[in-house]
């Protein structure tokens, strides 16, 4: 079941788009059922398709293309830090190691306690704020410093 | 939807810079609505509805101004906007590419927090243009505070009535919606993105037909780069040979630069085509801790890496870099200083292409895998002195063989890389680490 709230955001998606094409708004619906649960279960991508009338293999497909949607649990935050040329220039290295060593997991891995997740990134479209990171990829935050992932990660409840 | 967003303006604007799609940038609250009034915003569609120019009139203005797309392909912008049909009464429809994810590139995301309406005005006068009754703003997946910015102008536009029915009580009608991708570079490819806006995998479609007769649900489609849109409310008000004025022969007009990597204020600068290479660096800070320049890749990574003694001297536009041996691609200048080595910097590259190629076309799928492996070998100290001929061998079978351009893309730097910094290549070879001495 989708929550009557997501269904709500997905209509108002679907009026963007001609009556007789639905499936345009598959993005946009996996990614307001992801923001709810964190990530993309089986019965969610049934869900988006019963509603959207798409055949399920239809919305898999869309799932498993785009790298932002998440087909398992990655805990309460995902990080995804930027590693490209911009980021790496300015030691996004850095960053990832801090991180890796403050969490105890590498990128693809989930605490034990599945509260955080580490996930590598392409590049994010801001190298103005390199290196940066985004959270539950919503929040973006950039220029980091060790100082910043320490006050950061305290933050994260 | 947010109420309140924060402005911090990243960098400081010059005096003499000339500034069109960042105008606003020296108001506080550049992104609102009333501060794109205040500089004369959306005038340019009043006068238009108002006198009832004609299309004609418009196309050349901007054929005048030399203006040419600029996501990258730099094409004439009057000569696609022609390509539409007046004469087709059916649905059609109009794409702003707001998709960037090509490493280094970041000049749209500031359009869209610092003057959306500025592209919003583009993108009406274009449909006026064009005859398109609807169109969308498809913005990058990992940007969506602004998508946000972007919803709350649409909004604003919606309020003011200069989106919708019978615009300012004319017979053109409009409206404009924001769709947001969700992680995947290949959608900045345009038939790509009209693929993801029918809600399918962004594979790139095979070329004829173009999108201007077979576009999204097979309808007359033109896609443009956001600064591109941008750029039109300005040129009519000023006129289009102002705007070429402001830059040089074949590269009329300001340009969006966006500068990253070892600089000291990484930022977006908009400056004159033509601006020598040099000036852009300073307006940047220079290169960061007083380090020496060693490499300067202008346009991103599908355009090629030239070293400092080359791009020293360069000017930046269209053909001065073709002149050196690159091109200017987005306008995505990633500056490299004397610490960088330049064997990590490609296995980087490598791994982009390899993880963003959609893997409908052969040699790209399989291609960008194999170079990004060998390179990783030679960065895990296991290269061999055949392994450059052999990713040079695999990077010309790439280029030219597949359905859209991102296989030219992956081939560009290692073939650069390589070219240009061979014997940091030969050294890592032989003695299985960087010739780079950690910093």
């Amino acid at each position: 079941m989708i929550h009557a709230d997501d269904i709500k955001l997905i209509d108002k998606e679907l009026k963007k788009f001609p009556d007789s094409q639905k499936r345009s708004a598959v993005i946009s619906a996996l990614r307001i059922v992801q923001t709810r649960h964190g990530w993309l279960s089986h019965e969610h991508i049934s869900d988006v398709a019963h509603y959207l009338e798409m055949p399920e293999i239809a919305v898999m497909e869309v799932a498993t293309f785009y790298n932002m949607f998440n087909l398992e649990s990655k805990g309460k935050y995902q990080i995804t830090v930027c590693t490209n040329i911009s980021c790496m220039l300015r030691n996004s290295d850095e960053i990832v190691q801090h991180l890796e060593k403050k969490l105890g997991i590498r990128f693809g891995e989930l605490t034990k306690d599945k509260k955080f997740s580490l996930k590598e990134g392409e590049c994010m479209g801001a190298c103005s704020g390199a290196p940066l990171c985004l959270i539950n990829n919503h929040t973006m935050h950039e220029h980091l410093t060790t100082e910043k992932i320490d006050k950061l990660i305290a933050s994260l409840k | 939807m947010v109420k309140q967003i924060d402005i911090i303006k990243p960098h400081k604007i010059f005096p003499n810079q000339d500034l069109v799609c960042l105008r606003t940038m020296v108001h506080d609250d550049p992104g609102s609505i009333s501060t794109y009034l205040k500089v004369g915003g959306y005038e340019q569609l009043k006068k238009i509805l108002k006198k009832k120019i004609k299309p004609e009139e418009i196309l050349a203005e901007l054929k005048t101004s030399g203006l040419r797309g600029r996501g990258g392909a730099g094409f004439p912008t009057a000569i696609k906007w022609s390509f539409m049909s007046r004469d087709y009464d059916g649905i059609k429809y109009l794409v702003c590419n707001s998709d960037e994810g090509e490493p280094g590139t970041f000049k749209d995301r500031d359009i869209l927090r610092y003057n959306p309406h500025q592209l919003i005005e583009g993108m009406l006068i274009a449909a006026y243009v064009m005859g398109t009754r609807t169109g969308y703003n498809y913005i990058h997946g990992e940007i969506w505070r602004e998508y946000e910015i972007f919803e709350k102008a649409l909004d604003e536009a919606r309020d003011h009535g200069f989106l919708g029915e019978d615009i300012l009580g004319s017979d053109f009608s409009f409206d404009l919606y924001a769709f947001h991708g969700y992680g995947a570079y290949i959608c900045g490819e345009e038939t790509a993105l009209i693929e993801s806006i029918e809600g399918k995998k962004g594979q790139p479609r095979y070329k004829p037909p173009f999108p201007a007769t077979y576009g999204i649900y097979g309808k007359p489609t033109n896609v443009n780069n956001t600064e591109t849109f941008a750029s039109v409310p300005w040129i009519l008000e000023h006129g289009g040979q102002a705007f070429q004025d402001l830059g040089v022969e074949n590269s009329g007009g300001v340009k969006l630069f966006s500068v990253s990597g070892h600089v000291e204020i990484p930022g977006n600068y908009e400056i004159r085509m033509g601006t020598p290479f040099s000036e852009l660096l300073n307006m940047a800070g220079g290169v960061w801790n007083r380090r020496k320049l060693k490499a300067v890749i202008p346009g991103g990574p599908s355009t090629a890496v030239v070293p400092a003694a080359l791009i020293e001297n360069a000017t930046m536009d269209y053909d001065g870099l073709q002149k050196i041996g690159s091109s200017l691609g987005a306008g995505s200048v990633i500056i490299m200083d004397d610490s960088t080595c330049m064997v990590t910097a490609l296995k980087r590259l490598s791994y982009f292409f390899y993880e963003e190629s959609c893997g409908q076309c052969t040699p790209c799928r399989e291609g960008t895998g194999w170079v990004y492996r060998v390179i990783k070998r030679i960065v895990d100290g296991k290269g061999t002195m055949e392994d450059l001929d052999l990713l040079t061998d695999v990077s010309k079978k790439i280029s030219g063989r597949t359905i859209c351009a991102l296989g030219d893309a992956a081939a560009t730097p290692v073939l650069s890389f390589i070219k240009h910094f061979r014997p940091e290549f030969e050294y890592f070879i032989q003695h299985g680490h960087s010739m780079i001495k950690a910093k």
